[in-house]
């Protein structure tokens, strides 16, 4: 008899499984950087829309591979960056073009907007806005190592077992420009391209030694640099920002051979099944006020039009203290990824990885 | 209907969802693995069927390598987890008093209710250069400087026993459980040393669940992700990393399924040596220790 009463339950189990489903558009699963999404931030979007938001934190490499496995379903708004739209959606086909008429575009920075829309126009369609900016340098602790300034110093012989690293395509290409070559223009001939990044893996690989671990996620990198285990890494500058704020002696530094200038974009995965949900999203997190909360949380400058005053005193002055107008002028910005780029990436980093 | 039909039909139903699991969750996936392997990349989107990906993977030393090494480190854990786990299986089963013995199975227990990940961090915070050992030795005065214990090989193989060691005791255990004590007594009785009747006595008797505890431990630290990688740190090459770098940062997938199938043959290939070697088979294996 215990069976009779079991089955009613489960059905109704069922039943609530699947109008979970059914009432989808009421909330936003968003795919997207640790510190892009906020307590605060979501909570007043929740209130105010009365949409939830379920937010899974990822990077760009994993972003593709999770909407690639599903032909672009799972989530409804991603955040890739702008150079990993336009070859992953050749190639795989996982997003959708977005509705700008949908999106209060007169609230943007028009040469941030100007750049995504040029890198990630496809026949005409759109596929992206953006929505924080950063760049790829080092973060230094100015005490311990007060000379270091390029990718190459990381190297330094004096620096053994003080460094970190990020084991991904960015040490490469920073590490190229630090030896005088010039990657992003040679994106388009991969036997040149091929050139620089196998020079820059042999660098790599000799100065091992100098690595105490590589890390994987901002929390990662500021764990070693507040316990003072390192003194210097390749880094993003929000998460330098941050660290800043904490000790001063910690900032970011530009590299002599130019920072390396990602804008992080909004997108639609193409299976998307709240893309009204998804522009509210977009159009909220651009408000001013809301703007500078998420600013202030992640470090990072939104691309707002006041973008940089809408940002914590705190991290204003850590910016200001980082960048001069010239090392925001010799920002390289990453060009377009074209399709097998890094696969060729991915055997080097193993040889990094692999060496003794 | 006659009464065999009914239990026939009720023995199917019974079976049912293990047909169903085993079936959707484990032949399928492989399956459709097993042909990802065999499609090899011409350009984007052209695709072709051959055997590219696993002759690149005899082609590249540094694949072959990452999996001998795996295998080797994973059977030195294998050892050391029944050099570690024999004594307490044993004291459980044998020597512990009844209440003692729950509250011993217990105490292996609880690390299993904490999620691997917050078990590999607990590592890291006891072994980083500003962690607890490290304090402690400098302030004890043993170490003059912070010493770092982490991002080595001798570390991995420690956090690898530690997760995989109550594996090994359960089956164990729970063998030596079922053996009459009559025995050992009778080997003192005719005069064998303690050493003489452990080997001749209790290990014999206890193999089956040496070979399971064994082939458990084997797969499970063959097939760890979080731990190698993150006490591993900079010279971590582990095999279940190198798929994830194919399939993730690579967007290699052909290689990345190509990289499952060659760790699931040769783990069982291990396996099934193990099994030779030690005269055992799975049959006997899992059915002793299980009593």
């Amino acid at each position: 008899m215990r069976a009779c009463k079991l089955f009613p339950a489960l059905l109704s189990a069922l039943l609530v499984a699947m109008s979970a489903s059914s009432w989808a558009q009421d909330t936003l699963r968003l795919l997207t950087w640790g510190s892009y999404a906020p307590e605060n931030v979501i909570e007043r979007f929740e209130k105010e829309t009365g949409i939830e938001v379920e937010v899974t934190y990822s990077n760009n490499e994993e972003m593709i591979s999770k909407l690639r496995a599903t032909g672009g379903g799972g989530f409804d708004l991603a955040q890739p960056s702008h150079d990993r739209i336009h070859a992953a959606q050749l190639e795989y086909n996982i997003y959708k073009p977005m509705d700008l008429s949908m999106i209060d575009t007169s609230v943007y920075d028009t040469s941030l907007l100007g750049a995504v829309k040029e890198n990630t126009t496809i026949d005409g369609e759109t596929y992206s806005v953006p929505h924080f900016w950063g760049t790829s340098g080092l973060v230094v602790n100015r005490k311990e190592a007060p000379d270091l300034k390029s990718f190459s110093d990381l190297c330094d012989p004096r620096y053994k077992g003080r460094i970190s690293m990020r084991l991904k395509r960015t040490i490469l290409i920073g590490m190229g420009y630090a030896m005088g070559e010039d990657p992003f223009a040679a994106y388009g001939n991969m036997t040149e391209y091929g050139r620089i990044i196998d020079a820059a893996a042999e660098k790599l690989i000799e100065c091992k030694d100098n690595v105490k671990t590589y890390w994987t996620g901002g929390d990662d990198l500021s764990n070693l640099l507040r316990s003072g285990e390192i003194v210097a890494s390749d880094a993003w500058d929000g998460t330098a920002f941050k660290l800043n704020t904490e000790n001063s002696d910690i900032n970011f530094t530009p590299p002599a051979h130019g920072a390396l200038g990602w804008i992080d974009t909004f997108t639609l995965p193409r299976k998307t099944r709240a893309e009204e949900a998804a522009y509210k999203w977009i159009n909220f997190v651009m408000q001013p006020d809301v703007a500078k909360m998420m600013s202030s949380h992640s470090g990072y400058v939104t691309a707002h039009r006041n973008g940089g005053d809408l940002t914590s005193d705190q991290l204003k002055q850590s910016f200001n203290d980082a960048f001069s107008r010239q090392d925001i002028a010799n920002i390289k910005w990453f060009a377009n990824i074209p399709p097998g780029l890094e696969d060729i990436e991915g055997k080097v980093l193993e040889r990094i990885k692999a060496a003794r | 209907m006659t009464r065999q039909h009914v239990r026939r039909l009720t023995l199917f139903m019974l079976l049912a969802p293990f047909l169903l699991w085993i079936l959707l969750m484990i032949v399928l996936p492989h399956l459709g693995i097993f042909a990802l392997s065999l499609r090899e990349k011409v350009a984007p989107l052209v695709y072709t069927i051959g055997p590219k990906n696993y002759l690149d993977f005899l082609r590249e030393p540094i694949y072959w390598n990452t999996l001998l090494r795996t295998a080797s480190i994973s059977i030195l854990v294998t050892a050391l987890t029944f050099l570690v786990g024999f004594p307490i299986a044993y004291y459980i089963a044998k020597i512990a008093g009844r209440r003692v013995k729950g509250a011993l199975f217990l105490a292996c227990l609880i690390p299993l209710w904490v999620s691997d990940l917050v078990r590999a961090y607990g590592w890291m915070i006891l072994l980083r250069e500003t962690g607890v050992v490290s304090s402690v030795l400098q302030w004890t005065g043993i170490v003059d400087g912070p010493v770092e214990l982490l991002y080595n090989d001798a570390t991995v193989v420690v956090g690898l026993v530690y997760t995989v060691v109550l594996f090994m005791i359960v089956p164990l255990a729970s063998t030596l459980e079922g053996m009459d004590d009559s025995l050992i007594e009778a080997g003192y009785n005719l005069g064998g040393s303690g050493f003489t009747v452990m080997r001749r006595i209790v290990i014999p008797y206890a193999m089956p669940g040496i070979v399971a505890g064994s082939i458990i431990v084997f797969m499970l630290t063959a097939g760890s992700y979080l731990t190698p990688i993150l006490l591993g740190g900079k010279n971590s090459m582990w095999f279940t990393e190198q798929i994830y770098e194919q399939f993730i940062t690579r967007f290699n997938w052909e290689s990345g399924a190509t990289f499952g199938i060659l760790l699931l043959l040769f783990t069982s290939l291990t396996v099934w040596l193990g099994l030779r070697l030690s005269g055992q088979s799975l049959a006997t294996t899992v059915a002793r220790s299980e009593a």
